[in-house]
């Protein structure tokens, strides 16, 4: 196992700027925040970075989605790298790792400085309204196959999957609420989560439709931020102050078609191919994983991902999930312990990264889970993009 | 309701969205194997012969999926209605997104089965499904 290129890398250092539902500070400030805590969290200076990676790179387009690429962060930081990359066709927000893992390998870097940027509550404060849709534009490529159709937002395309899949499997309401009930009970430990008030199965029945099956609770929270990670070649990571977070394994496969209408399996979306191509490139096992930081993009992404990456059957998760006590922070698998995006803000995946080195390092604080975990899953994922890391702390 | 986002008309596309005017739901297949290829492309990726061209289908389908939307996403946008994926009735991996009309939301179903209607919008007509009810 060991000639898989990511054995041969680490995570090093983290870095957060503050979340917020309206930031006081531009995004390339916020991102320059938390690249700086990354780069110090490592013990390393700007100098030493040579490498820069993000997903999906800018997007000048006033949503707030990507507001900040590779080019603007280098030249903030005046950093000289011998490589670098952003761009969204990838496997999910994860691309911007499993790149930089190959352009490690190519000698090209040794630390790597991996970025996602997020304006969505101040873009959709001032002119953005949530919408896919451009009012009197045509609209090319594979999403004018759903624009004639009201089709506003992701949430729309993914509740046809996440509406399948509650026909197939059965689960009920009070058990898919438990991600979000669960989710808010450890963001209520986090000093930086954006919702802490506690909120019971009763809220989350009573609270607004969306699209059949999705309520609110069940979707991420749009905020201003920034997430930085350090990404090292392992023999730099050695020298480091950190223990290094070794990228045990990584999932990052096509071998589907990657189509929102065409998917064949549409309830399980993307996931499936990407989790057994993980596990294939390891010796470990799901049940040795300590801790899961699962996509949590819509709740039902969660669920699903317990059932793909093996932690319970396929349509097993409503049985697995069911009072929240498995998935707890004192449970046999505590999940999204941060908050996760539903809570804690949507940093699109990195949030989740972010929590996971947090947890491997041991600084969670009031949240942190118990045992000294070593072990996390994490994923990305929506309709046909998907990708998975299993991180390993020394 | 508020006018449909149309989409770009290109030369794989446009006979499945203009055919409607003769009544007619274009799907592009392969007059080799006879596979329907969905979305439209000149290629044939079972047999790989180029020789793939629209062909009208008799429109009717399952309901593979649905969503029924209540947020108001924009304004204006005030009743419940239904997102869908259909599968045509030729070939079951040929998935179509659209609304189901002409149905209560609340009535549409798993594996309903539907029938296509279409929706003239400006130089273009919306395949659009309904319950088949004979």
């Amino acid at each position: 196992m060991t000639r898989f290129a990511e054995k041969n890398t680490a995570i090093t250092g983290v870095g957060l700027s503050d979340v917020s539902r309206g930031a006081d500070k531009s995004a390339l400030a916020l991102t320059v925040d938390a690249a700086l805590e990354a780069i110090a969290d490592a013990g390393l200076t700007r100098a030493d970075i040579d490498g820069i990676a993000t997903w999906p790179g800018e997007r000048a387009d006033g949503s707030g989605f990507s507001p900040v690429g590779c080019a603007a962060l280098q030249d903030a930081l005046r950093l000289e790298v011998g490589w670098y990359g952003g761009g969204g066709e990838a496997p999910g927000q994860y691309g911007a790792v499993f790149n930089a893992i190959g352009a490690i390998a190519a000698g090209l870097c040794r630390n790597v400085l991996i970025f996602r940027t997020m304006y969505e509550a101040t873009a959709r404060k001032t002119a953005y309204a949530n919408s896919l849709l451009r009012e009197g534009q045509r609209q090319a490529g594979p999403f004018s196959w759903y624009a004639p159709y009201y089709t506003y937002a992701a949430a729309l395309q993914q509740a046809l999957f996440f509406n399948l899949y509650v026909h197939k499997s059965g689960i009920r309401p009070e058990q898919i609420g438990q991600i979000a009930v669960g989710q808010r009970r450890n963001a209520a430990l986090n000093p930086r989560a954006i919702y802490k008030a506690p909120i019971t199965i009763k809220d989350y029945l009573a609270s607004p439709l969306i699209a059949t099956p999705l309520r609110i609770y069940d979707c991420d929270v749009p905020i201003d931020g920034a997430a930085a990670i350090i990404v090292s070649r392992m023999d730099v990571a050695r020298t480091l102050r950190n223990p290094p977070i070794r990228i045990e394994a990584i999932g990052s496969s096509m071998r589907y078609r990657n189509s929102w209408t065409q998917l064949a399996e549409l309830d399980t979306q993307a996931q499936p191919k990407v989790a057994e191509m993980m596990w294939s490139r390891t010796d470990l096992k799901p049940a040795d994983v300590d801790i899961a930081q699962l996509y949590d993009g819509f709740s039902f992404h969660t669920i699903n991902w317990l059932e793909n990456f093996g932690f319970c059957e396929r349509y097993g998760a409503k049985d697995f999930i069911d009072g929240g006590q498995r998935i707890a922070l004192d449970g046999e698998l505590p999940v999204n312990t941060g908050g996760g995006a539903l809570s804690g803000g949507r940093l699109h995946a990195y949030g989740a990264v972010h929590e996971a080195c947090t947890q491997l390092w041991g600084r969670a604080g009031a949240r942190q889970v118990k045992g000294d975990p070593q072990i996390c899953a994490t994923s990305t994922s929506g309709g046909p993009l998907a990708g998975a890391m299993l991180l390993v702390r020394d | 309701m508020i006018a449909r986002t149309l989409p770009a008309i290109d030369r794989d596309n446009e006979a499945y969205w203009t055919w409607g005017r003769e009544g007619k739901l274009a799907i592009h297949r392969c007059a080799s194997c006879e596979y329907f290829v969905h979305p439209p492309v000149p290629f044939c990726p079972r047999c790989e012969s180029r020789d793939v061209a629209p062909q009208a289908v008799s429109g009717r389908g399952r309901v593979v999926t649905f969503t029924i939307n209540h947020k108001p996403w924009v304004p204006d946008l005030v009743d419940p209605y239904v997102l869908a994926l259909v599968a045509i009735a030729e070939q079951d991996d040929v998935r179509l997104a659209c609304n189901i009309v002409e149905c209560a939301p609340e009535a549409v179903d798993f594996d309903m089965e539907v029938e296509v209607v279409f929706e003239q919008a400006e130089d273009l007509w919306i395949p659009l499904f309904r319950p088949v009810t004979a």
